[in-house]
């Protein structure tokens, strides 16, 4: 420091002054509200109109759910609790109605005493989807993962224990014919027989062997059929089928369409056309009623069964196209660099291009799901008890005839739940895979 | 649309085939050991699953007595929930083996899509409720007024006939469930409501204030709601048919549910309710049932009047009275023939 200036200035401030806070107006909730809901005219005449909006509606919303009444049996009871408690002029919901039928709204018409059994088999299935959806848990569950669809069947519905057992024996032929055969036969018969042999045990030895097994070894619990699966219940086991079995297909599908080979081309531009262009009320009509016809009588088909396969099916018409997306947006060096790898089709698009092209495809694809979650509920239409049939006959009942928000309510957050879930992890999928740009 | 039409023609060379296929139903129930009884998705009064998931309601209680009458056992049913659009080709296609779904009988239904109604069930007719406040006493007096209506119906045709047929205007609120037309109503969208008068009745319980609503006089429809059979089985359609004549029989016979037990025991004096109950007479073996039938049949639910008390009956919340459903002794329709 020196003192060139000692004798012109005035003054010279010789200690640091205090730290202060910013001004009011320049920090924190009051600065953001200033600049994001009252920065202008326009903004401040928006404000005032969202809140007012925001308040009309929650007050006349609010109050009515608070007040709910949670425990009655019938509406006219409800009415008269809540005359007792509040006036017979004031509007007041009847959440009594959820109480009452929230097994039914859950489980249908499943027997009560075998509720454990949907509800193990739900834990089964977080268990067994978790290594799927989190890379952190060991890899041995993945074992659990491919075993756990045939205890969640066997869970739910029941039966003898030997009819999963022997559908799943069809998958170990697959795996024998791929691994022993193939290197005899050579690889096209070998894919051939690896698909073929599956088919022809399901069809012609498992059913055989499965009742030969209970004969030896009688193994099994309370069956339970497809027509008292409902509420919940039947939307997230359609729900999940569909979307567990239209990914492997879709994605087979978005390579067959982008296939040089002219059948497999041609196959499946033909079959994701079909599906798309006609609406999935049609297709479900169709699996309910036309194939009564076309079957021989006498034939038993579930119609739940009818109903997944329908709407895997539909599902994977679009998640191919969005896959299709996907493959469309990897640069051509992409495969060409898989091909100067020596890498065959199958490895390269197992290692190189499926990854990529998957990862780009994530929102499509769980868009996807999520709207094919909600379409379960279409199944109404033919009869089948999804939440929205179990709230029709609830309110079909005398005793809760007039009811009509407090369910549609419920339903719509239940839904909202599981779907919001699904778009939560979509975006958690997006941030972990990120690679480019950070 | 070129689709459309192929699926139509399968589903029409379907229907023949299956019509000409589906003799024995009789055969087919006893041997499976339950009845496949379509029903409403859910009617207030005449079907809806409880909290426990037993169904219960009018159109019910006629599938048990069938069940009743041909297996012995009430509870032997498997009921389909049908929808509008689901009921007759379930039935077709042999899914169900009868139809009991507040079903109006019309000529097209019965005879081009190849169906037997065996009967009727309830009387039912078109009416029209408003609110009190608007001070109408009669229908004809509704020019102008907005109507809720439910799409795709008989209500629907019938109501443009009628305003047609009366010189007077109105404007169609179309909705699609009787639910949703209760909200609608009940928020001002629409001055009338109509449908069946039974549905008007039901609706009109669950309001608030059902006083400040009144159902007008007029009735502007027939429709006869009954139990429908495929065509090309006859037996099996005499069973549901006698079975409901079974029914209506014991009301004017002044048989119930509390006196069957001694009735049936030993022949009385009245020869009708002694065939009627088979301890007289092979009739129960004519319909290849066994001689009891009518009496299970009967003691299912009760007679059509202890049936019609329980489930729609004035001292239910839908408060339906008798009307056009009372005996033919006592004004109304209900004619059960001879069992003789």
């Amino acid at each position: 420091m020196s003192d060139t200036h000692a004798q012109t200035a005035a003054f010279v401030r010789d200690s640091m002054i205090q730290q202060q806070d910013p001004p009011v107006s320049q920090s924190g909730a009051v600065k953001w509200v200033r600049e994001n809901l009252f920065s202008s005219w326009l903004n401040i005449i928006l404000t005032l109109a969202s809140l007012w909006f925001i308040w009309a509606a929650l007050s006349h919303l609010l109050p009515w759910m608070l007040r709910g009444i949670w425990q009655a049996d019938s509406l006219a009871q409800c009415r008269a609790i809540r005359d007792e408690l509040y006036g017979p002029d004031v509007s007041a919901a009847c959440w009594a109605v959820i109480t009452e039928r929230w097994n039914q709204l859950l489980f249908g018409f499943y027997p009560q005493d075998l509720y454990w059994r949907p509800v193990l088999a739900f834990v089964l299935f977080l268990v067994a989807i978790a290594p799927v959806l989190f890379q952190g848990l060991p890899k041995k569950m993945l074992g659990f993962s491919l075993l756990s669809p045939f205890v969640i069947f066997w869970l739910i519905w029941g039966g003898s224990i030997w009819g999963p057992v022997a559908i799943a024996l069809g998958f170990v032929v697959g795996w024998a014919v791929t691994r022993y055969l193939t290197p005899v036969i050579g690889v096209l018969p070998g894919v051939i027989a690896t698909i073929l042999a599956p088919i022809v045990y399901w069809l012609l030895v498992a059913a055989p062997l499965a009742g030969l097994l209970q004969d030896i070894l009688p193994l099994g619990i309370t069956p339970v059929g497809s027509k008292d699966i409902g509420g919940f219940m039947l939307a997230l086991v359609i729900g999940v089928s569909g979307i567990v079995l239209s990914l492997p297909l879709g994605i087979l599908l978005a390579l067959g369409r982008q296939s040089d080979m002219f059948l497999i081309n041609k196959v499946s531009v033909t079959f994701i056309e079909t599906i798309r262009g006609v609406p999935l009320i049609v297709w479900l009509f169709t699996a309910s009623l036309l194939l009564n016809y076309f079957l021989p009588p006498g034939t038993n088909f579930d119609l739940m069964l009818r109903v997944i396969i329908m709407v895997t099916l539909f599902a994977s018409a679009y998640i191919a196209e969005v896959v299709r997306g996907g493959l469309a947006a990897l640069p051509k060096g992409q495969y060409e660099a898989a091909g100067a790898l020596g890498l065959d089709y199958w490895n390269s698009m197992r290692l190189i291009i499926l990854p990529q092209a998957l990862k780009i495809s994530i929102p499509g694809i769980v868009n996807t799901f999520i709207g094919l979650f909600k379409d379960t509920t279409l199944v109404m239409i033919i009869g089948m008890m999804d939440p929205l049939f179990l709230a029709n006959a609830i309110r079909a009942t005398t005793d809760w005839n007039g009811v009509y928000w407090e369910l549609f309510v419920f339903i719509g957050l239940c839904f909202f739940v599981f779907c919001f879930s699904m778009g939560r992890y979509s975006l958690f999928l997006e941030k972990k895979l990120r690679r480019e740009h950070r | 649309m070129k689709r459309t039409v192929t699926l139509g023609a399968l589903a029409v060379a379907g229907l023949t085939a299956a019509g000409a296929a589906g003799a024995a139903t009789l055969d087919d129930v006893k041997a499976r050991g339950t009845l496949n009884c379509g029903v409403a998705t859910g009617l207030p009064g005449f079907a809806a699953p409880d909290a426990n998931g037993v169904w219960q309601g009018f159109d019910v209680a006629l599938c048990r007595a069938v069940a009743a009458a041909v297996l012995g056992d009430p509870m032997a049913v498997e009921f389909v929930p049908t929808t509008g659009q689901t009921r007759f080709t379930a039935l077709a296609s042999g899914e169900i083996d009868m139809l009991a779904r507040n079903t109006t009988w019309t000529f097209s239904r019965d005879v081009d899509l190849k169906f037997e109604f065996v009967g009727v069930n309830y009387y039912d007719g078109q009416g029209f409720m408003i609110p009190k406040a608007l001070g109408v006493s009669s229908a004809k007096e509704l020019d102008g007024a907005t109507v809720c209506i439910q799409t795709g119906t008989t209500t629907e045709l019938n109501l443009a006939d009628f305003f047609r047929v009366n010189n007077l205007s109105y404007e169609p609120v179309p909705i699609e469930t009787n639910a949703e037309a209760q909200q609608q109503y009940l928020a001002g969208a629409c001055d009338v409501y109509t449908t069946d008068a039974s549905g008007l009745a039901a609706t009109r319980a669950t309001f608030e204030a059902p006083g400040d609503h009144v159902i007008l006089p007029e009735i502007i429809s027939k429709e006869p709601l009954g139990p429908l059979v495929r065509h090309g089985d006859s037996e099996w359609g005499d069973v549901v048919r006698w079975t409901l004549n079974a029914l209506v029989a014991a009301e004017e016979y002044g048989v119930t549910s509390a006196n069957i037990g001694e009735l049936s025991t030993t022949a009385g004096d009245n020869p009708e309710i002694n065939r009627l109950l088979g301890t007289e007479g092979e009739l129960g073996a004519m319909l290849g049932l066994d001689a009891a039938w009518a009496k299970n049949a009967i003691m299912a639910g009760g007679n059509y009047a202890e049936v019609f008390e329980k489930n729609i009956g004035e001292n239910t919340p839908i408060g339906l009275s008798r009307g056009l459903n009372a005996q033919w002794t006592e004004g109304g329709l209900l004619y059960a023939p001879p069992f003789r």
